[in-house]
């Protein structure tokens, strides 16, 4: 094979290196959203209320345990799980409990959903249980959000700061 | 009179060149390619030595790119801005060259695993070769993607979040991990010193990771040839300059861009984090490593003995150390009392069979007088003296004019069917096994001329192969062709398993020479003798 014809397929085998490497690296895209849509996000970390309230131990039950375990106060660890309701113009979106971490369940719950709304005004109701003992919700928000496309809207839950946030 | 085939039982042995569709398409390619840039330059014999190649690449690209970049929340992706606009022609080309290298070293890993794959060559004694190259994918894919972290832009954002949600399945990082993105007050300064310190430690790992997969290997090329790697990095700097890498939108948390232009070498994964699930994604990934990891002992094949030394043969010369490719032979302190200083040792796990330490063996020599002939290393499954039988056996049934032995090598050309009544075809595991004696008894033993063919140097199985044979036959390397040999009635050609037909019109031509040539020319059949016992050479 003359040079010519060799530096020929040299040149072939470069350029489609080039291309293949050129391409991939940017291309196609990763069409994350439809082209009118926002994006809905749920996200919190939060220890649920103790399940149970401290109770005096009786002489008997101290009597039983071990020296060093016979503390007067019993608090049980173990939180309640965290439930979380959100609707969207009046339609639910989720319904879900969110268990604490820990072995021994006594840890803080923490949450994540994401979910593609479409573009425009929508009603968003947030509610949140973080007490077993509570019947129903002990937390509520409801807002009107107008979402622009790409836009992300967050729910966020801290009691210290009001409750739900929706930003 | 048709000669009996030396190695038929190799065949069970899996021996035998590939010849699925994959590997044929490799073969193909690999043709192609060695017309293009010749055998000792051609990309897909050198995929090895230019993944590391472009690992210095991105390295050297890299520290500069490190020296001007602001590893601060504020500064991350303005300093980066600035390189690639402020300095376009130098920053702006560097981190050019990092990211399209960076592609290139993982194309060059995926070809590499695919190819080694087709040729099947990933079982038996390769296995810690292959096991120890599957972590590599995962660092290299960690290295990558941390580097895109550092830009900040919305694909940085993207990604960011995307990892989170995919090791926020996972137990004990738990949901709240991708919190650290959703916030602004979240993400501080000290998280892009931490990105800058995995993507400067993973690609640490991944060369040690790099390191010890070419450990069972003496000699490793780590370099491609010169013309290789400057015309790869040519390519590299040219393709900066038509089709500069550049940032998207700088991050905003409070927006999820529509669509990310994503790089498929490093982040294909990622959209199987919404397509699929998290979850989904982990288990496909830990599958598909576990299946990786796992093939050298789902692909079965039966394993040749490995070669065994006889210490009563061995001067503990070294000559087998030196040549194997594998570095199953390790020199040891003598354990006979001889005074000799050392002895071969074989260490089984890591031979691949193919008798080059045979060949090497300077005691691996057919004019010994012993009946029952023995040497310093051999192949159980083939013993010197079996093969010197199988000589004397082919030779006895030539007839005809121009007499012909073919030494060839079972991973190439195949050679047994090149047999007829003036031509005998020993088929070694690798033609590197043929000792140059054998040469020269085949000839001395009434052969007209002799024939070795094998894979070509740069296609070996066995890697070393045909190049110690061409050595020691051209007298550069022990155990050499004795001077006395007549060379016009040698014809070395390297021919792989396509190569059959021209190796036949080689082989032609040979014996149309020979056929000319004058007897008295060659090696005078009355001077075949075996020469008294020396002990070990």
């Amino acid at each position: 094979m003359g040079n010519a014809v060799r530096y020929l397929g040299q040149g072939i085998a470069y350029a489609l290196f080039a291309v293949v490497v050129g391409y991939f690296a940017t291309s196609p895209p990763y069409r994350y959203l439809g082209p009118d849509e926002g994006l809905l996000r749920l996200s919190f970390k939060h220890p649920g209320k103790v399940k149970a309230d401290c109770r005096r131990r009786t002489p008997e039950e101290l009597a039983r345990l071990q020296p060093q375990f016979r503390t007067e106060m019993d608090c049980p660890r173990e939180r309640s799980p965290v439930r979380v309701r959100v609707e969207l113009d009046e339609r639910l979106l989720y319904d879900d409990v969110f268990p604490p971490a820990g072995l021994s369940r006594d840890g803080a719950s923490s949450g994540y959903r994401r979910l593609p709304i479409g573009a425009g005004t929508h009603t968003l109701r947030v509610q949140v249980n973080d007490d077993v003992r509570v019947a129903g919700f002990n937390f509520e928000r409801a807002a009107r959000v107008d979402v622009k496309p790409g836009q992300v809207v967050l729910i966020d839950f801290n009691p210290e700061q009001g409750g739900v946030i929706i930003r | 009179m048709q000669t009996r085939p030396i190695l038929a039982a190799n065949d069970a042995l899996g021996r035998a060149p590939a010849r699925g569709a994959a590997a044929r398409a490799f073969r193909a390619a690999e043709r192609a390619l060695d017309r293009a840039f010749g055998p000792e330059a051609n990309p897909l014999r050198q995929l090895g030595a230019l993944a590391f190649h472009l690992f210095w690449i991105v390295a050297a690209t890299g520290a500069y790119l490190y020296v001007f970049f602001d590893t601060s929340l504020a500064g991350a992706y303005e300093s980066v801005e600035a390189l690639t606009a402020g300095q376009w022609w130098a920053g702006g080309v560097m981190r050019s060259v990092h990211r399209y290298a960076s592609d290139a070293f993982v194309l060059v890993m995926l070809v590499h695993l695919a190819r080694e794959l087709a040729h099947g060559r990933f079982r038996g004694f390769r296995w810690f070769s292959w096991l120890s190259g599957v972590p590599l994918l995962w660092l290299a894919v960690a290295a990558g993607v941390t580097g895109y972290w550092l830009v900040w832009d919305e694909l940085a954002l993207f990604l960011a979040v995307a990892t989170a949600e995919w090791f926020g399945w996972l137990p004990g990082f738990g949901a709240a991990l991708v919190r650290n993105f959703l916030f602004a007050e979240a993400v501080s300064d000290r998280f892009f010193s931490l990105v800058v310190f995995l993507h400067i430690g993973v690609p640490l790992m991944l060369l040690l990771g790099m390191w010890v997969h070419i450990q069972r290997i003496t000699r490793p090329q780590t370099r491609p040839e010169p013309a290789l790697g400057w015309g790869t990095l040519a390519t590299l700097v040219i393709l900066s300059l038509v089709r500069p890498a550049v940032s998207g939108a700088p991050a905003d948390l409070a927006a999820a861009p529509e669509s990310v232009p994503l790089d498929w070498f490093y982040l294909a994964g990622f959209p199987l984090v919404y397509e699929w699930s998290p979850g989904a994604l982990w288990i496909a990934s830990g599958a598909g490593t576990l299946l990786l990891a796992m093939l050298p002992w789902l692909a079965l094949a039966r394993r040749p003995p490995a070669a065994r030394v006889d210490l009563a043969q061995c001067n503990g010369c070294g000559r087998c150390f030196a040549d194997c490719p594998y570095g199953a032979v390790v020199m040891a302190p003598r354990t006979d009392g001889k005074p000799h200083g050392t002895q071969a040792l074989v260490l089984p796990d890591l031979c691949a069979s193919c008798g080059i330490c045979v060949g090497a063996c300077p005691s691996s020599t057919p004019f010994r007088r012993a009946e029952t002939l023995t040497t310093g290393i051999d192949l159980p499954q083939l013993p010197i003296g079996e093969l010197r039988a199988r000589l004397d056996d082919a030779l006895a049934r030539l007839s005809g004019e121009a007499k012909v032995v073919v030494f060839g090598c079972d991973c190439a050309a195949d050679v047994r069917s090149l047999a007829g009544p003036g031509v005998a075809a020993l088929s070694l595991p690798c033609a590197g096994m043929a000792p140059p004696a054998f040469l020269e008894y085949a000839l001395r033993g009434g052969a007209d001329g002799v024939l070795v063919t094998g894979c070509p140097p740069h296609d070996c199985e066995y890697r070393f192969g045909a190049r110690w044979t061409a050595e020691r036959l051209a007298g550069g390397r022990e155990p050499r062709l004795r001077a006395n040999v007549p060379q016009e009635r040698l014809c070395v050609r390297w021919a792989a398993a396509e190569d059959l037909a021209a190796l036949g019109h080689e082989l032609a031509g040979l014996r149309a020479t020979l056929a000319l040539a004058p007897a008295e020319a060659g090696v005078a059949p009355a001077r075949l003798r075996r020469e008294p016992e020396t002990g070990n050479g």
